[in-house]
């Protein structure tokens, strides 16, 4: 009793901090070993050569020194760039087949949903969907260009659009999901502005971007996070579509990355690390624009 | 509402948009019903370039049964059940908890720590994969399912903590100061005040969580290499070498292969849509 009295009101006085922290534990713990730690370790093992196994060699910036002269690696820098800019198309065709779908029809629930289906499939399945479709012979598409005439192409053959194709894959399941941020959003516009509005004499796309796209901001916000996160993640679609080829035209930074530390182009894990590292860099710039907007709404709920 | 309700326009007008939106659909869905129609063709008529033509014969059952009782089809998609059920549980579970931490709670670094998560949930990738491979390898658990739920759990923490926080710093404080009065132990509050009122909020994680990590290729192909762990994702490339050029036994693999989680999207439709929008969108 009395030894154990002082230490009892110990944690009954703290329990507030106390509490969260033993809460906080097991998914901090988790999160770091496997997410924050590797991130410094990969910035770490960018600056030796070494392929997995045997002894690393410190070589400071010299991978960095390689990057800048890698001609590959400036191809899937470029092609990064595309992929962004591209890929942020997914954000007005959302928004688009979201207007198209904000109506109350009967059925009108199912097609929301089947419009929103490319987004459930796997990036893999996407990805093999549209090589087939692409397909020079057996493909839909060129079936159907045939059709009306206009020959074929092998949009996955030729490195020129091989890259485009594969961002209209990817912007297939990527708009649904912009769409359907925005059919969420559209049920929220305030009706009795929109009724106002209209009695100013307000219609068509002048009430679109003055009145409504204004109510729609955080449905825009997620659009931006997710389809930028999304462009420069993109991986599985390259990996199942063309491999990076042809001529590796259409590798993006992640996946050179994996090429270079994990496939038969060897176990270059130092180099692999440091076109990781260019990749996260950019990311950073995005995501701490992301988080510097989290913070600014954050900030009225806590005063 | 925005656009005028089709209701209030012109006869003409009602008739055009009853006839696009199926017209549209079709299109939209295109890549996918070439598909579809190819998983149930003979293989004849792809060597005989009937490609889209009428079928030669209606091969649905020879086509899926083969997929089922003639490939690694089944076993991947056990593995891929086998890592995705796990994670989604683990996931959740420490979210729960890490979201009423940050959620209830007011003490130095809360913020910090919400932060943590959220930025570690968008990094890419491949600046985890050097050392989240060789961490695995050490504990001597590459190529094992356990080896990806280990990953998948902590690397969806950041996400579900992300939502968690978010929902439960929306419910009403008064229930918990009304709680803490009467006197209920805080772990108390966490799982007879809190949990039960976060069930929506779990179930709209679960159902994300689980397609999230059932379409995860990455990571497959980074920790596992054979048939005893891969999932249905990085195992879907062998299938497809073991039945080169025959599209229609292909097709139907990447259907049976993404079916799960659309069959998981229909049936819980509500919740996924609203854990999409990350609850911020309503």
């Amino acid at each position: 009793m009395t030894a154990t009295a002082p230490r009892q009101t110990w944690l009954k006085r703290n329990k507030m901090t106390v509490t969260p922290l033993l809460f906080l534990l097991p998914g901090v713990l988790f999160f770091s070993l496997y997410v924050i730690i590797p991130i410094f370790q990969s910035f770490n093992i960018s600056l030796y050569r070494w392929d997995g196994l045997g002894e690393a060699t410190w070589v400071g910036l010299g991978n960095y020194q390689e990057l800048v002269g890698d001609r590959a690696f400036e191809i899937s820098l470029w092609n990064n760039v595309k992929w962004l800019a591209l890929y942020l198309l997914a954000i007005p065709a959302g928004l688009f087949i979201a207007l198209f779908l904000n109506q109350t029809v009967t059925g009108i629930r199912l097609y929301k949903s089947l419009f929103f289906f490319p987004f459930v499939i796997s990036q893999v399945v996407v990805g093999l969907v549209f090589t087939w479709f692409y397909l020079p012979r057996v493909g839909l598409l060129n079936a159907t260009l045939e059709f009306v005439g206009l020959g074929s192409l092998n949009i996955l053959g030729d490195p020129t659009l091989a890259t485009y194709g594969i961002i209209a894959a990817g912007l297939w399941p990527q708009t649904a999901y912009c769409m359907i941020l925005y059919l969420t959003g559209l049920n929220a516009v305030d009706p009795e502005q929109i009724e106002a509005a209209r009695l100013d004499g307000a219609k068509g796309a002048r009430m679109l971007w003055y009145v409504v796209l204004p109510q729609l901001k955080p449905a825009t916000f997620i659009a931006f996070v997710v389809t930028i996160i999304g462009a420069l993640r993109s991986f599985d679609l390259i990996s199942i579509m063309t491999n990076g080829g042809p001529f590796g035209s259409t590798r993006v930074l992640s996946f050179y990355m994996f090429e270079r530390a994990l496939s038969e182009y060897g176990f270059r894990m130092g180099y692999g690390s440091a076109i990781a590292v260019v990749l996260f860099m950019i990311m950073l710039i995005f995501i701490a624009y992301f988080l510097w907007s989290m913070w600014r709404d954050e900030r009225p709920a806590r005063n | 509402m925005f656009p005028t309700p089709i209701q209030k326009r012109s006869r003409a007008a009602q008739l055009t948009y009853q006839s696009f939106l199926p017209l549209a659909l079709i299109l939209w869905l295109a890549p996918l019903i070439a598909v579809a129609i190819f998983s149930i063709r003979p293989i004849a008529d792809f060597t005989q370039g009937n490609y889209w033509g009428m079928p030669s014969s209606f091969d649905f059952f020879a086509n899926y049964g083969r997929v089922f009782f003639d490939s690694d089809m089944p076993r991947y998609m056990l593995n891929s059940l086998m890592i995705t059920i796990p994670t989604v549980i683990g996931a959740v579970a420490l979210s729960s908890m890490t979201g009423f931490a940050l959620g209830i709670y007011r003490f130095r670094g809360n913020l910090l720590i919400f932060f943590m998560f959220i930025a570690g949930n968008f990094v890419p990738f491949q600046i985890l994969m050097v050392p989240v491979r060789d961490l695995t390898v050490g504990m001597g658990l590459y190529d094992t399912k356990l080896g990806l739920i280990l990953f998948h759990v902590a690397f969806q923490t950041g996400f579900c903590t992300l939502f968690m926080r978010n929902f439960i710093k929306a419910l009403p404080m008064e229930l918990i100061e009304a709680a803490r009065v009467e006197g209920v132990r805080e772990w108390q509050i966490f799982w007879y005040v809190v949990l039960p009122l976060m069930r929506p909020a779990i179930a709209a994680l679960a159902v994300l969580i689980f397609t999230f990590i059932w379409n995860d290729y990455f990571w497959a192909i980074v920790l596992t290499q054979g048939p005893e762990a891969q999932p249905v994702t990085a195992g879907i490339t062998s299938f497809n070498s073991q039945f080169v050029a025959q599209y229609n036994l292909m097709s139907a693999g990447s259907i049976v292969a993404a079916i799960p989680p659309v069959l998981m999207f229909f049936a819980m439709q509500k919740h996924f849509i609203a854990g999409l929008t990350l609850g911020a969108v309503k």
